[in-house]
């Protein structure tokens, strides 16, 4: 019974599938989970957007949008309308054909991300053998999108966006894939499903989960910074700042392709935050392994939602960064630490088992960590200025 | 020759074509994205998982981004006034026709020398094999290609450095 | 230590988000129009005319004298005389307004009005939900839609009400006992006036006249 509700959809996929005769059941099978990843993370990317104005809201003191349905939870409703039929304004100087390309180019390479997360047991659409690569190698697909979108409306604001945007984004795409190398080294492999199943194993009933070791949760507080700078998201969101850039690289986008942005950009955080639940807090796999009735497929719709939770209470929280504080933070702080990292997981993995290598792979990390918080992110202190006066 | 194998190498092809062809400069460097794209699709059709999702991953992620930074930051945006064909076509034909007859006997020799009892199907080679080789077999490679990389690193940011001392 | 501030900060929103849901001071939005804010005392949209007793008309407090008119910064207001008197709440003949029109899609509440006018006969009411879909007319208010009872006033500005209507029953003494004295004065001057009269009557009579017809007048 409880195997059966955890691959409830793997069933119903090759039970729909067993009409079609047997040379097209194998292509109709991935149509079908293409179907499935197409409609589900964007209902969820619904409910996301009015957690996120009705959770923004309660932070601020205020209601979020209370109006359309009960507790507004009509307004994605509201707003796809709104969207889809506003006019569609491009300038007139724009570049049409990248114009139009930027916004399908993000929402197809975002999806395509999907491809190699593990959302169940038995449910990776594509169980690539470099499945972590994979995942990396889309998402820098994604930077070329901003940069088309940014230089194709001729506006040389939405240009600068873009480019800080890029500068951010690659920055920020090296401690990304360092942290989660940390995770490969250990398991040693690049596939998703044997990375989960390494972290699928239970001592007293607590789970094997990455973010449980030292170095797994400097990697994964790594990669969650790495993560929200890589979306442009709060704290790291200067590039389609609200009140800096107008909206930066969508600045000339109106109606449907701005919604296509809006959803690549929360579809993107999403599948980012599944390869984080992937690598180091056990994808699919229950906390407690008396919980493990649940399916396995809501444990990871669970930690995606959580982790988009988090996501909103940080912006919620944090102001925003200027882009030179960007840039030294990731460079001068996230970089280094990310490399510390790999270190030390790999003294962890030949310090054999025991209570040493605890201590001494926590005690390297939290000394360096303060360290780089001394040396690495140093105010500049201005002295008095000096005057130079024109002849 | 497969079906698919015709669409990608049309791809890459036309990619390459409007590379050359096209006037708009940032245009050039959007097409040779899909000319990289097309690249990396032929190797994961040839079962190369790692070397396609390198390419796709070095390439488009970030030679591409270089192509089109080092475009905006030096002659913008503005089309090149003037023909963008060279004025000698002829020298240019012999000079393609050369590479292609070096290029095509290469390829054509390689596969002469396999020894003559071997199937089509290509050897599987994991990324752990790749990983093995790079750290047992090719490690002096490696380190010298990583020092190299460290001194382009380092000379990058004396350069830039010098222009900011020199700008002052 | 680097990162404390941010937990530091994490916490007081994760605070705010919990109260928001069990405590008043932590969701401070009023739903408008469901609910309203109370206003204080002293909120000022719009004029309006005060008029004593019961017919708008006849107790209307103002006089016409166009002060508020040339006073008023934008200009909103649009009064014509009367050409006749009529008798004000005192039973006195005053002349009026005919017209007395205030655009309020231009008045901007400075308060100019109600500060200048010597008769306490324009006040700012409270009223703000005004909108109309009539562009042309529906902001122009005139004298029948501007006068507003002096119970109203009181309703509205309490303590402001009040201390215009001590001021105004004071003038009123005063000018009662003004009043009074003068017509004591006359009568007494009268009087004197009559008994010299009978002694000394060309002179003290051609006189006195000249010399009780200003007094009389200063104080009408």
């Amino acid at each position: 019974m409880i195997e059966k509700a955890d691959q409830i959809f793997v069933l119903l996929g090759h039970w729909l599938v067993s009409f079609l005769p047997a040379a097209l059941q194998k292509p109709a099978l991935v149509l079908l989970a293409v179907v499935a990843i197409i409609v589900t993370f964007p209902a969820l990317f619904a409910i996301t957007v009015l957690l996120e104005r009705k959770g923004l809201g309660r932070m601020q003191n205020r209601y979020g949008p209370n109006r359309v349905g009960p507790y507004g939870l009509f307004q994605p409703v509201a707003d796809g309308i709104k969207s889809l039929t506003k006019e569609d304004i491009v300038p007139l100087s724009a570049d049409a054909v990248v114009h139009f390309l930027a916004p399908v180019l993000l929402v197809v390479v975002v999806f395509m991300g999907y491809a190699v997360l593990p959302i169940g047991r038995n449910m990776t659409l594509v169980n690539l053998d470099a499945g972590i690569l994979f995942f990396f190698a889309i998402g820098a697909s994604s930077e070329l999108s901003v940069f088309m979108a940014g230089w194709s409306s001729r506006n040389k604001y939405s240009l600068l966006g873009a480019m800080r945007a890029v500068a951010q984004m690659i920055s920020y795409e090296v401690p990304l894939l360092m942290s989660s190398l940390a995770v490969v080294m250990i398991t040693g492999s690049l596939n998703a499903n044997r990375i989960v199943d390494a972290q699928n194993q239970y001592t007293y009933g607590l789970p094997h989960w990455y973010i449980f070791t030292p170095w797994g949760f400097a990697g994964f507080l790594l990669f969650a910074v790495a993560a929200t700078a890589e979306t442009n998201r709060s704290p790291f969101d200067l590039p389609e700042g609200e009140s800096e850039l107008v909206a930066g690289y969508f600045t000339e986008y109106s109606g449907f392709k701005f919604a296509l942005f809006f959803l690549g950009e929360y579809v993107g955080m999403m599948g980012i935050s599944g390869l984080g639940t992937t690598l180091f807090l056990g994808g699919y796999s229950a906390p407690l392994q008396v919980l493990g009735f649940v399916p396995s497929w809501a444990w990871f719709i669970g930690k995606i939602m959580l982790s988009m939770c988090v996501f909103i209470w940080v912006r919620g929280t944090l102001p925003r960064l200027r882009q030179d504080q960007l840039m030294n933070f990731a460079w001068k702080f996230v970089l280094p630490l990310s490399l510390l990292n790999l270190f030390v997981a790999a003294a962890w993995r030949f310090m054999g088992q025991g209570f040493l290598r605890w201590v001494v792979c926590s005690a390297v990390l939290l000394i360096a960590y303060v360290v780089m918080a001394r040396v690495g992110m140093k105010r500049e202190h201005f002295g008095p200025r000096s005057y130079r006066y024109a002849e | 020759m497969s079906f698919v194998l015709y669409i990608l190498a049309a791809l890459t092809v036309a990619g390459g074509l409007a590379a050359v062809l096209l006037k708009n400069t940032v245009h050039c460097a959007l097409a040779l994205t899909v000319a990289f794209a097309g690249l990396a699709l032929l190797f994961l059709e040839l079962d190369a998982q790692f070397a396609g999702f390198a390419q796709i991953l070095i390439y488009i992620g970030a030679v591409a981004i270089l192509v089109v930074f080092a475009i905006l930051l030096t002659r913008g945006s503005e089309t090149p006034k003037g023909s963008a064909y060279s004025h000698s076509p002829l020298v240019g034909l012999v000079i393609a026709a050369c590479v292609f007859a070096v290029l095509g006997w290469a390829v054509l020799h390689s596969t002469a020398q396999l020894p003559p009892g071997t199937t089509s199907a290509t050897p599987t080679v994991t990324v752990a094999d790749i990983g093995n080789a790079l750290m047992t077999r090719y490690v002096l490679p490696l380190e010298i290609v990583a020092l190299l990389l460290t001194a382009a690193l380092i000379g990058a940011v004396i350069v830039a450095m010098h222009e900011k001392e020199g700008s002052r | 230590m680097l990162g404390e501030g941010i937990l530091k900060g994490l916490g007081e929103t994760a605070r705010n988000f919990a109260g928001s849901f069990v405590s008043k001071e932590r969701l401070t939005t009023i739903q408008y129009p469901e609910e309203r804010a109370e206003p204080i005392e002293a909120t000022r949209d719009f004029p309006f005319l005060v008029y004593d007793g019961n017919d708008w008309e006849a107790g209307l407090r103002c006089v016409a004298c166009q002060i508020c008119e040339k006073e008023c910064p934008p200009k909103c207001i649009y009064i014509v005389k009367s050409t006749d008197k009529k008798p004000d709440a005192l039973g006195k003949p005053q002349i009026y307004p005919t017209r007395f029109d205030i655009d309020i899609s231009v008045c901007m509440s400075c308060q100019i009005c109600v500060e200048v006018c010597p008769f306490e006969a324009i006040k700012m009411d409270t009223e703000f939900e005004l909108s109309t879909t009539d562009r042309f007319g529906g902001l122009l208010y005139d004298r029948a839609q501007l006068a507003r009872s002096n119970e109203y006033y009181h309703s509205i500005h309490p303590t402001e009400a009040a201390e215009v209507d001590a001021r105004l029953a004071e003038e009123k003494v005063k000018a009662d006992a003004k009043a009074k004295a003068a017509a004591a004065a006359a009568a007494a001057k009268a009087a004197a006036a009559a008994k010299p009269a009978v002694a000394a009557a060309v002179p003290a009579s051609s006189e006195e006249p000249a010399t009780k017809k200003p007094e009389a007048e200063t104080q009408k």
